[in-house]
């Protein structure tokens, strides 16, 4: 690839709009917070935030907010993430590494549907065994 | 204990944010005999005698975890340097801000590996807040230079706010252009 200027992500982005504005808006008000603490980064976090960016990438999904915190107090499941839907409990998913990343992707944001093995926190018991539902 | 050189250098340039920085300069300089970085920032400091405590994996200030008892980050640092013939060198002045490089010899077999270079890079530019961070990274190889050098409020202006994932992907694009051109720059 040869490489972009300033000038040419400008480009890109007026591009990105334009399409944008063809689709629907899926994806607007959805939100993906991902643990970047110390033990976030020693477990994997960045890996997770690539897979996150790809699959909603490879998805269409450029509305999702992708943002970072620090540690949300779960070391030893991390990385963790928490993630915001409309309409759904707020979850803080565990040990997301890069496949789980875009199973939330996917389930979670796509389908409204709970990625039940990787909850670590929020909504109760029995909620998570019905996938959300 | 972190895995690669960018994991340690993700954690120090976010205690530079949380320092309230309003500019945070980065420098990453690989050559075949040595990989340097360097993280320099206006925020707060710190005393002297802080900077001998954050050495210590067990003191915290408890400003981030009331009840945690660790601060892992900069003696991670310290551990994974002198362990592969590095250095750390933290200068800082209360209300002035603090300067950390560090150092690693890549051909020392307890060298971590380098890691994903513009994915740390995406990670420091998208962590929130109004500050600037520039980033220089060069790479000397058979006597030559290439670099490159991002902004993130340059960045900020081209594509809009970075939160969204449309936006961080063309940033993530962009950094991966700039470094496919450092090693590959034929």
């Amino acid at each position: 690839m040869a490489k972009m200027t300033l000038e040419d992500l400008r480009n890109l982005r007026e591009q990105k709009k334009k399409d944008l504005q063809k689709r629907d808006t899926t994806g607007k008000n959805m939100q993906i917070v991902i643990g970047m603490g110390t033990c976030g980064i020693a477990a994997g976090a960045k890996k997770s935030l690539d897979a996150f960016l790809s699959e909603l990438d490879a998805q269409n999904l450029d509305n999702v907010a992708v943002t970072q915190t620090g540690c949300m107090g779960l070391c030893y499941v991390e990385p963790t993430v928490e993630v915001i839907v409309p309409g759904m409990p707020n979850v803080i998913y565990g040990q997301v590494d890069v496949e789980t990343a875009r199973k939330i992707v996917r389930e979670h944001i796509m389908r409204q549907r709970m990625v039940s093995d990787h909850v670590y926190d929020r909504p109760a018991a029995d909620i998570i065994q019905n996938g959300g539902k | 204990m972190h895995a690669a050189v960018t994991d340690f250098l993700l954690d120090i340039i976010q205690n530079s944010i949380e320092a309230e920085a309003a500019v945070v300069t980065v420098v990453f300089n690989q050559t075949e005999t040595v990989l340097e970085c360097s993280i320099t920032d206006d925020g707060k400091g710190i005393t002297p005698e802080e900077l001998n405590q954050i050495q210590d994996p067990f003191y915290t200030d408890g400003s981030k975890h009331s009840a945690r008892k660790v601060g892992l980050g900069v003696p991670f640092l310290f551990q994974a340097a002198e362990a592969a013939e590095g250095k750390v060198t933290i200068h800082s002045e209360k209300g002035k801000g603090t300067e950390c490089r560090f150092s690693f010899n890549p051909k020392h077999i307890d060298c971590p590996p380098l890691g994903d270079i513009p994915g740390t890079f995406l990670a420091a530019i998208s962590y929130p807040g109004d500050h600037e961070l520039i980033i220089e990274r060069s790479l000397f190889r058979a006597g030559e230079k290439s670099s490159y050098e991002v902004s993130r409020l340059e960045l900020i202006e081209a594509v809009g706010s970075l939160s969204t994932a449309g936006s961080l992907n063309l940033v993530k694009l962009f950094l991966h252009s700039q470094e496919d051109s450092v090693m590959d720059p034929g």
